[in-house]
């Protein structure tokens, strides 16, 4: 097995080698979680600090969970309870949460690049949680996950983006994670939506909703925030679902088996219809379900657990 | 007091010439320039094989006092200054106060007076408190000491305020300083706009921003009549722009900084901030028309914008980090190492560009080595190589994107007024 770097601070860069190691390490933990106790001791004796400088209910619990389920100590911090609001310094504060003996630091934080300054200054392993409009790893390797394991395979899909582009971390570590797999991505939304040069990665762009959607194997739709529309990035959300919602009549553009997925939460009659939500062809409960599976894997592979086969 | 600096290169950078001369100093002043002076009783500095240039004016720098001393003194500051080979340097006014006021003026000469190393220029406020509404008392200021009007950092918004603070500059003589940025353009961008920017998920500022506001100002200064300098130009547009404006003989002159034509926005990769700054380094396009624009003097001028912080303001996420770097230390090593060795521009250009070039924009006596002008030498050794050590610095900024850069081509003795201020 390959050996993982210190930190996962995004997927820009990663092969589909390691990211069929993580997606296969999470199948076991998959597993695990399937089981009627569902508790490994294999990371007993380890911690994790959960750093959320940002509101997040299901990425913070998810990891929260997934430490547990393998027996690590969890602790979780939010920035209104952490000593930021005194003043410190994330540095700062990073560096307390090392000196008292955390083993892993998850990330969330509203700047792009908080992690890396957390990795380049303290020992214990950094998994970035989301970083400002950067990347949000570790929901592309559930989204990944997710794929993989209703379709069989990720190589040769078409991928559709839809939505928010220039804030979303969610899309750029899709775009990353997809293509390295070899999926082509297509990205979606309005032109005031889509960041500079975004098809350098080699992502197709579009601003037809339609021509996204045209035999798509998955499409990915993503959170539209109100904040936007009041920095005048776009009209309105009533023209905005006019154009960039995903409802029954479009979704039949896509391939008939087409997965719809959502990293969450869902804005319901704006980006996605009600029956598409939560219609046959969506897996967005699935995909919050796996998420704790790729969480356990990652923490596994960074914290340096024994043998999860140990655990029987 | 008699010095002779003894067997050098001489710089004309008037006659962008280079000769084997000596250079007799006494009592402050050049007496004689030629070759095999004799000077029975004199000093003597060896200078065999190293450039003898007219002393260096950076025309961009902020030395943060009154204000932000923890950043910067007009001191430390100077003693940054003669490291670099600069014996002058221009400061901006976005000091605590902004320098709007005859006092705050004469306090900055006041304090470099007391440092007693490199000559300090101040530039005055454009508008009161840099607010961009209201004239600062331009003539008070002049009176005071300042050489020319700028908002640095803080640019006029308001196209009405500019045109009426650029006819009053002009009647005053004084040239207006622009750093050209629309800030509804700029947006709390933090990076230039393009493809690394979109991988970072860093918010871009578009080539625009500058762009808009370069024009606009060109305009203006078509219209009043009033000197435009236009400051740490960024953008391959800025650069045709100010390349036509010249054309149709608009006074408008144009400086860049090192980092710009050496640095591009790949260098924000890993989020170091010490490459965090405004305007931020641009694409390999913009870098090549700069250079293309220093070569055939559309750019006048290469000044720093020397901005230190401390390095608690520095080492933050990369969104709350203020803009800015410090250059004055490394200027020399950079225009040396990327334009002459790099075979962008011939080295009587490169010390016209630090010397002459900013003299002229501000009006000062300044800049030649010529017998009666007042002995302000600077002593290049264009074969000393160093690595970029910041913890080197005189200056209290360490936040440079240059530490580790190996640099050929570097002061080795600073003179103001015939005292040497610098000797390595």
């Amino acid at each position: 097995m390959a050996r993982m770097k210190k930190d996962l601070l995004g997927l820009e860069g990663a092969g589909e080698r390691e990211i069929n190691q993580i997606l296969d390490m999470a199948a076991s933990m998959k597993e695990i979680m399937g089981r009627q106790i569902k508790k490994v001791p294999t990371l007993r004796g380890k911690t994790v600090v959960n750093m959320f400088y940002e509101p997040s209910t299901r990425t913070r619990t998810s990891f929260e969970l997934a430490a547990k389920y393998l027996s690590a100590d969890a602790v979780n911090i939010s920035s209104s309870t952490s000593s930021a609001v005194k003043g410190e310094s994330l540095k700062d504060t990073a560096a307390t949460i090392a000196a008292l003996g955390a083993d892993v630091v998850v990330l969330r934080h509203p700047m792009a690049g908080a992690p890396h300054l957390l990795a380049g200054t303290i020992k214990p392993a950094v998994i970035n949680a989301g970083d400002g409009a950067h990347e949000h790893p570790t929901q592309a390797l559930l989204d990944l996950f997710t794929v993989r394991e209703k379709k069989g395979r990720i190589s040769g899909l078409q991928v559709a983006i839809v939505g928010d582009i220039t804030h979303s971390r969610v899309a750029r570590s899709d775009i990353w994670g997809f293509t390295a797999m070899g999926a082509s991505v297509r990205l979606c939304g309005p032109a005031t939506l889509i960041p500079a040069e975004i098809e350098r990665t080699g992502a197709r762009c579009c601003t037809r909703m339609e021509d996204a959607l045209e035999g798509a194997d998955v499409v990915i739709m993503l959170r539209i925030q109100l904040e936007r529309q009041r920095q005048g990035l776009f009209p309105g959300i009533r023209e905005y679902g006019r154009l960039y919602g995903l409802n029954r009549e479009r979704l039949a553009l896509a391939a008939r088996d087409a997965l719809v997925m959502h990293p969450g939460p869902v804005n319901r009659g704006v980006e996605i219809s009600h029956d598409v939500a939560d219609g046959v062809q969506s897996v967005i409960n699935e995909q919050v379900t796996n998420g704790v599976a790729v969480r356990m894997a990652l923490l596994y592979l960074l914290a340096g657990g024994g043998a999860v086969e140990a655990a029987d | 007091m008699r010095l002779l600096i003894k067997g050098g290169t001489v710089v004309d950078p008037v006659a962008g010439s280079l000769a084997e001369s000596d250079v007799l100093v006494e009592n402050g002043v050049i007496t004689r320039v030629g070759r095999g002076i004799a000077a029975p009783g004199a000093k003597v500095i060896e200078a065999g094989g190293k450039l003898v240039a007219p002393g260096l004016i950076d025309m961009h720098v902020h030395l943060r006092e009154p204000g932000h001393e923890a950043k910067e003194t007009v001191e430390t500051g100077c003693r940054a200054a003669v490291r670099g080979g600069f014996t002058a340097v221009a400061c901006m006014p976005n000091t605590s106060p902004v320098a709007d006021s005859r006092a705050v003026i004469r306090y900055i000469l006041e304090r470099a007076r007391e440092a007693g190393l490199a000559r300090v220029y101040p530039v005055g406020a454009l508008t009161r408190g840099s607010g961009g509404e209201e004239l600062s008392e331009m003539a008070d200021l002049k009176e005071a000491g300042a050489v020319a009007l700028s908002d640095d950092g803080r640019p006029v918004a308001n196209p009405g305020v500019m045109r009426r603070a650029m006819q009053y500059a002009g009647m005053l003589g004084l040239p207006v300083i622009s750093h050209c940025e629309d800030p509804d353009l700029a947006d709390g961008g933090v990076m230039n706009e393009g493809y690394t920017a979109t991988r970072l998920g860093l918010k871009g500022i578009p080539g625009a921003a500058e762009e808009v506001m370069v024009a606009r100002d060109i305009i203006l200064a078509g219209l009043t009549g009033c000197r435009l300098h236009i400051a740490h130009v960024s953008t391959a547009g800025s650069v045709r722009l100010i390349r036509e404006a010249k054309a149709r003989g608009i006074p408008v002159t144009a400086e860049v900084t090192p980092h710009h034509f050496t640095l591009t926005d790949r260098a924000v990769e890993g989020y170091d901030t010490s490459t965090k700054v405004n305007p931020p380094l641009r694409g390999e396009a913009d870098v090549a028309a700069i250079r293309e624009a220093l070569a055939d003097g559309t750019i006048d001028v290469i000044a720093t914008d020397h901005a230190p912080h401390t390095p608690e303001e520095k080492d933050v996420e990369y969104d709350r980090a203020p803009f800015g770097m410090v250059g004055l230390e490394t200027a020399v090593g950079l225009v040396w190492t990327e334009l002459v060795a790099g075979g962008v521009i011939s080295p009587a250009r490169a010390i016209a560009m630090m010397t002459v070039n900013p003299a002229s924009v501000l009006g000062l006596e300044a800049g030649l080595l010529a017998p009666g002008s007042a002995a302000d030498i600077t002593v290049i050794d264009p074969e000393l190589e160093e690595r970029v050590d910041p913890d080197t610095f005189y200056s209290k900024g360490r936040n440079t994107p240059f530490a580790g850069r190996l640099l050929k081509g570097l002061p080795v003795m600073t003179m103001v007024g015939g005292k040497i201020v610098y000797r390595r």
